[in-house]
């Protein structure tokens, strides 16, 4: 009876142990976003004063948002902040979809024609090959920025959605190689193999069977590129200015602003990472298994 | 013969005898010739145009870019002329090879020019060549070898990152209730952009007069919390938001790995009446040991472009203490606008990590060749 005791309560202490440390994580992760989408309702003095609970600490109001042209009272009316927000907002969407989708594309057919036949590339073996997309994940952004910076001066690419476009596809299309790599060779050959007996072309092969059967991968590889993509924001500093500028840029600028109105910075850091928060929710078992996928293989 | 024949195979093989009539092969040729022979002409109405020897031409490369992409569809289409059904494979790899190459390759040599001239962008004399002067200034530039040692801490970081990662992975691992609540909230911090991190954390929270973080801190006992003034805590700081950001992804793959555990090893251990720490010790953590290095190796890929908070939050001050190499090849940038220089210092950083990254790769391999 002691025994058994014993270990009831041995059991509820770890248990009590795991849940604490669970949600004493839960906390630092939401922690920094509660504390942002509160910041965006004070006033002035309810920022320098560090209150916590809105209604309890202090009375909310549309501070931030107001200026951001995105508070229920100006929403209707013209606001100068916001046209150039959703400018931005557009931009940074049109630019990473884009990119994702060229590297999607260009990453399926490279990691499928690795998976599938043997190349040869003068000393260029299928392993090299695959080695040499790969090692594009190791190259820093800074080794290319400075050389692309000069590049784009030239070619009158700087600041153009174009070439934010090529260079993003640049920086993601590894990733989707590695992902998609394992994706297909998880799919039996002799699918494909019936298909070309009954008269298939290899391309029609591929879009007719494989297709859709790897198609929740290249959904998940997908969402990854445009993740790294909405977030990335060291190249889009260097190479643009005022057309093609993103979001991650102009939150940059607006902090090294010298007054800082804090509920203004608030609303848009929280503008600017809510579009990801909603994907996290609803999107998680995908992007879960687009980053898990090298780890068990590799 | 035929055992070779076996060896050469594709893994999707077909036989597929295609007919390919001199004339096609002799058109795909042509389209490769005369698209590269376009694209060389404007090439050298473009330098002779800038060179002013001749008053007609564009007003940048952008035609020269056009042309370029011509000939390499031409050349992607002419290896199906050609080669029929094995060019129509090849076709597979070409895109994503030639963009890597146009990318990469090309502004790579490009840089690599430009690493020996002396080039500022703001002062109008343009580039001049000057050999090994640059390197000469790396090697006795203070700030740069003090970057490279930052990150050096930044690496040994990973480790930490890595212990609370596996902690948070095995708890998510055990029997819980809520599971997929914890795992949606974890994720979160990774998703959110490093310009929001800093300010949110960086700029914010961290803020001394009344940040909660600072208040939390007065609380406990610090009366003066600052997070920026002396460098070791300044570092310690940017570790720790960097970390926040990428404890995630470390925890999603090692998740990943927990959850392929062979389930009746484990049975049998707990039949056996292991205790939970010796699991762990004995068999847990030995067969993990591949996702656990795979994990560690993208987490130190990533590490090494740690960048943007920095850029953001600290500028690398106080005195360069929180510098990563690439903030400090972007302030050399802005602030003296040396194109030349700060090239070389990147190039100097890629042979490093090259070596580095070869050292622990192969480290890796043999710790698990041991290991089995």
């Amino acid at each position: 009876m002691v025994a058994k005791g014993f270990i009831m309560k041995k059991e509820f202490f770890e248990k009590t142990l795991i849940y604490g440390i669970l949600l004493l994580w839960t906390f630092i992760c939401l922690f920094p976003i509660y504390w942002t989408a509160t910041t965006s309702f004070k006033t002035a003095a309810s920022v320098t004063q560090g209150l916590l609970i809105p209604w309890l600490d202090f009375e909310p109001a549309w501070k931030g948002w107001k200026n951001l042209g995105l508070s229920p009272d100006t929403i209707f009316t013209e606001s100068n902040p916001r046209e150039e927000f959703l400018a931005r907002f557009f931009n940074t969407a049109f630019i990473s979809s884009t990119a994702s989708a060229l590297a999607v594309i260009m990453g399926s057919f490279a990691a499928y024609g690795l998976s599938r036949f043997n190349y040869k590339f003068g000393f260029m073996r299928n392993p090299d090959i695959s080695f040499f997309f790969l090692s594009q994940l190791i190259l820093p952004p800074v080794v290319l920025a400075l050389p692309v910076l000069v590049l784009y001066r030239e070619l009158d690419l700087l600041d153009t959605h174009i070439g934010m476009i090529l260079i993003y596809t640049l920086t993601v299309l590894p990733i989707v190689i590695w992902i998609m790599r394992d994706q297909f060779n998880a799919v039996p050959i002799e699918l494909e193999e019936a298909a070309l007996v009954d008269g298939a072309t290899v391309w029609s092969g591929f879009f007719k069977i494989v297709f859709p059967i790897v198609l929740p991968g290249i959904a998940s590889a997908f969402i990854l590129c445009l993740i790294l993509c909405w977030n990335e924001y060291f190249l889009a500093a260097l190479i643009t200015s005022t057309d093609a500028k993103t979001m991650p840029v102009m939150v940059a600028s607006q902090i090294s602003s010298q007054s800082i109105k804090w509920w203004n910075m608030a609303a848009i850091s929280l503008a600017l990472c809510f579009p990801l928060i909603v994907a996290a929710i609803f999107l998680e078992r995908y992007i879960v298994k687009g980053m898990a996928a090298g780890a068990i293989k590799g | 013969m035929s055992e070779i024949k076996q060896m050469e195979r594709d893994p999707l093989y077909v036989v597929s005898p295609s007919y390919i009539s001199p004339k096609t092969k002799r058109f795909g040729k042509i389209l490769v010739w005369s698209s590269f022979f376009l694209m060389s002409i404007i090439g050298i109405i473009q330098i002779l145009y800038n060179l002013e020897k001749i008053n007609f031409g564009f007003n940048n490369w952008r035609p020269l870019l056009y042309s370029y992409i011509l000939w390499a569809i031409a050349i992607g289409y002419s290896r199906v002329l050609i080669y029929g059904e094995r060019g129509k494979r090849n076709l597979f790899i070409f895109p994503a090879v030639m963009f890597i190459i146009s990318i990469v390759i090309f502004p790579m040599l490009f840089g690599l020019y430009i690493s020996f001239t002396d080039w500022n962008l703001s002062s109008l004399d343009g580039r001049k060549f000057n050999g090994l002067d640059n390197f000469y200034q790396m090697m006795s530039d203070p700030y740069y070898w003090n970057s490279l040692k930052n990150m050096i801490y930044y690496i040994l970081a990973v480790l930490v990152e890595f212990a609370i990662a596996f902690l948070l992975a095995l708890l998510l691992n055990s029997q819980i209730k809520g599971r997929k609540f914890f795992r949606v909230v974890f994720l979160i911090p990774l998703m959110l952009s490093p310009v929001a991190v800093s300010w949110m954390v960086g700029k914010s929270m961290l803020e001394q007069r009344f940040g909660p973080v600072a208040n939390f801190a007065r609380w406990l006992g610090w009366e003066t919390p600052t997070f920026f003034s002396s460098p070791e805590i300044a570092r310690l700081t940017m570790m720790c938001m960097d970390a926040w950001t990428f404890i995630p992804l470390m925890i999603i793959m090692l998740l990943a790995g927990l959850q392929a555990l062979p389930k009746e090893v484990l049975e049998a251990a707990k039949v056996d009446g292991a205790n939970k720490w010796t699991m762990f010790k004995n068999i847990i953590f030995p067969i993990m040991l591949p996702v656990s290095l795979t994990t560690l190796v993208i987490r130190i890929i990533f590490k090494l472009k740690l960048a943007d908070i920095i850029i953001i939050v600290t500028a690398g001050g106080p005195g360069g203490a929180t510098d990563s190499v690439t903030s400090f090849i972007v302030r050399e940038y802005r602030d003296r606008s040396n194109v030349g220089y700060g090239t070389l210092l990147s190039f100097v950083y890629l042979i490093l990590i090259i070596i580095f990254m070869t050292i622990l790769i192969r480290f890796v391999n043999r710790w698990l060749q041991r290991a089995s």
